[in-house]
């Protein structure tokens, strides 16, 4: 009798095994419901989040019919949140409108046919107009344009420490003229005592150092060709800017492979050294020390790049089958409003896009960024996924980061070639 | 016949729910898996063709992958001596008799009880390469006591520096060794240990010829559990470093192109891992399997 009792429990037990396979996932009551958005980000904390909560408030505003779902996930930089969308796009699942660099990092997007062209959109909403003719430029991926940019960054920003220069009798409001004008003042601090007076961090700040001495070192024209093809990657100008990285390097901290920004500029804001090449977001961690611009720190576009804009932004896209195609439109056409963008950032800590915002509503260093912005010639940045599709930037990260341990010009020269082949 | 059923029936339709979820999600998984690392699935773009073996000549002649497999190399002999040693040696000391044995035995495998991700987060700050004024974690605490000649730059050396990674993983992990061993020398009766000193053993003979034998299976067991744990490291290099190059294993190495949508490469150097493992699981499973049927 005893194994009747055993062919019952087992009898049971596929049972529910096979019930817990029928079982349907439970979808939100509204599904069809045309009339919300669901927007995935991965906008989950700080100032992000304030920027997003600012965004939702101006939309609800703007379409108080539409409900406005966050499908926001948290961690990793967005790492958590490309890979959760990548396995949503994989089994033709899309939110309707997700967050993505603009630029290069779509390019695997488009070429999988997940994202719908928004030339049209930008043609109804004035956009070709609003934003400056340089951003369309890096925008448009042959004759289509795939996303709406929400906020501008610019990443060839050289932060200073102005009492670590004064005390070695350099004038730090005047940027030097040239790479080489600046490697002598880093000597000439160097030698003054700060042992390491450029402060760096782990792979991806080496990489937007890297970008900007190749910004110095080909000019604006130079560096976009190394994206389109135009440029090679073993001219003598790549060649230059290996030995100027590389020098670069000798004057920062030894420890730089194990810190992310933050730490790296926290070393400026203590004083121990007087240089550092970052990102705008950077403002926030010296309005946060307490920091005065003009007195205490000073920015200015890393030495031979004035004049270039270096961007690199997030924006928002329209996903190929997205279930409610008229809202998501709506929520783009607030992220490009000239409310929207304000609302945006002035939370984040970015400037917009739109040429016709109101300077003067924005903080002091934001002026200096969006006054360029509208001047300057705008390239894409590398370490953002804006001039470099996905694979590639990985493959120049980890080049970058080797060259960064071994110090090995030659071989980061063919590793930069060997991966721009590989992206023919 | 009918009685054949019923002695193999229900044991069966028993295991069934475990057969299939297993065959579903990880054989099925797994050769889904080789499928994809077969195929020029590079990007989101669904894959075209096979190209047979091409992912994986190619993956074995890179650069990069080399060098993540070296890394791992370094990482693995370094964790599994430590492991090894530290763990033997515990259980030699606890053996030995010591008063609050129980206190000792708890805070030597207490570690274990802790993720690697937490505590990676205090090493990231404890391996901190930064020296002289900058200096904190380890590199301070030298400082402090005079032993400043000793600071060093941990995993930021280039060849050697995962040997400092596997520092956490051997403060972690010795303590399950030492549990493993402290078991092993448990299980040797007195008997054996007082007919060896009857007969004029000395106390290294004892060792030598009557508890080490006795101990090899448990330490096959240990080196088995540790060395498949450090194959597979992830968590620990991904809190104490991030995806670096410096300290790529394969195991982050393939993190890094599953972000980068490059699903073929990603899955090739899966298989890689896996293969790697069973090398070394197989013969275990098949020398265990022997051995208890030798026992029945």
């Amino acid at each position: 009798m005893r194994s009747t009792r055993m062919s019952v429990i087992a009898g049971a037990a596929i049972l529910g095994l096979a019930l817990a396979g029928c079982s349907t996932s439970s979808a939100g009551p509204s599904e069809d419901d045309p009339n919300q958005v669901e927007v995935f980000t991965w906008w989950a904390a700080g100032s992000e989040k304030v920027g997003l909560d600012a965004l939702v408030a101006v939309f609800a505003e703007q379409y108080p019919d539409i409900a406005f779902s966050n499908a926001a996930v948290a961690g990793g930089a967005g790492s958590n949140a490309k890979a959760a969308l990548a396995s949503r796009l994989e089994a033709d699942n899309p939110p309707d409108t997700f967050q993505a660099h603009a630029g290069a990092e779509l390019n695997d997007y488009i070429e999988a046919g997940q994202l719908q062209d928004l030339s049209s959109f930008y043609d109804e909403n004035g956009l070709y107009e609003a934003f400056p003719d340089t951003l369309i430029e890096q925008l448009t991926s042959d004759g289509a344009i795939y996303s709406v940019p929400s906020n501008i960054h610019r990443a060839n920003v050289t932060w200073v420490n102005v009492d670590v220069l004064e005390g070695a009798g350099i004038d730090p409001t005047v940027a030097p003229e040239s790479m080489d004008a600046w490697i002598d003042d880093l000597t000439t601090l160097q030698e003054s005592g700060v042992t390491a007076p450029l402060a760096l961090g782990t792979e991806w700040t080496q990489m937007q150092l890297f970008e900007n001495v190749l910004i110095a070192d080909l000019g604006a024209e130079g560096y976009t060709g190394l994206w389109d093809g135009t440029t090679d990657w073993d001219s003598a100008e790549v060649q230059t800017a290996i030995g100027h990285y590389g020098e670069l390097l000798d004057f920062a901290n030894t420890d730089y492979a194990g810190l992310d920004w933050d730490a790296a500029t926290q070393i400026l804001l203590d004083g121990n050294a007087g240089y550092n090449v970052m990102g705008d977001w950077a403002e926030a961690a010296f309005v946060q020390a307490g920091q005065t611009y003009g007195t205490e720190y000073t920015t200015w576009a890393t030495p031979g790049t004035d004049g270039i804009f270096d961007f690199l932004a997030d924006s928002f896209t329209l996903a190929v089958g997205a279930p409610h195609e008229t809202a998501a439109i709506d929520w783009l056409t607030t992220i490009s409003s000239a409310e929207g963008q304000k609302a945006f950032n002035i939370a984040k800590g970015s400037i917009p896009a739109r040429m016709d915002a109101v300077a003067t509503d924005y903080p002091e260093y934001q002026q200096t960024a969006m006054a360029s912005f509208q001047e300057d010639t705008i390239v894409s940045s590398l370490a953002h996924g804006s001039a470099a599709s996905v694979s590639w930037s990985a493959d120049l990260s980890s080049a970058i980061g080797k060259f960064g341990a071994d110090r090995n010009a030659d071989e980061l020269l063919t590793a930069l070639v060997a991966a721009a082949a590989a992206q023919e | 016949m009918r009685k054949g059923v019923r002695n193999w029936g229900p044991p069966l339709l028993l295991l069934s729910p475990t057969i299939i979820i297993l065959g579903i999600f990880v054989y099925g998984l797994i050769a889904a898996n080789v499928r994809v690392s077969l195929t020029n699935r590079t990007s989101l773009v669904p894959a075209t063709e096979f190209v047979g073996l091409d992912n994986y000549i190619a993956l074995l002649a890179e650069d990069r992958f080399l060098h993540s497999l070296a890394n791992l190399a370094v990482f693995t002999v370094v964790f599994i001596a430590g492991t090894m040693l530290f763990g033997f040696l515990w259980a030699w000391m606890l053996d030995k008799g010591v008063s609050a044995e129980g206190i000792f035995r708890s805070v030597y495998l207490f570690p274990m009880a802790v993720s690697f991700v937490a505590s990676g987060v205090v090493w990231r700050w404890l391996l901190n390469s930064a020296e002289g004024d900058r200096a904190s974690g380890l590199n301070r605490i030298l400082e402090t006591f005079g032993l400043g000649f000793l600071q060093n730059s941990w995993w930021n050396e280039p060849t050697w520096g995962m040997a400092a990674i596997a520092l956490p993983a051997i403060w972690q992990l010795s303590g399950y060794v030492m549990a493993l061993f402290l078991a092993g020398f448990r299980g040797i009766p007195d008997e054996l240990r007082e007919a060896a000193r009857m007969d004029g053993a000395s106390e290294w003979k004892l060792y030598r010829f009557v508890i080490f034998p006795q101990l090899s299976p448990i330490a096959l067991s240990a080196l088995i559990i540790v060395s498949h744990m450090s194959l597979k490291v992830f968590d620990l290099i991904m809190s104490v470093t991030g995806s670096i190059y410096v300290t790529e294993v394969p195991a982050t190495y393939m993190w890094v192109t599953l972000t980068s949508n490059d699903y073929a490469k990603s899955a090739t150097i899966a298989t890689v891992l896996l293969v790697l493992a069973s090398v070394f699981i197989i013969p275990y499973l098949i020398q265990t399997a022997r051995s208890e049927k030798a026992n029945r």
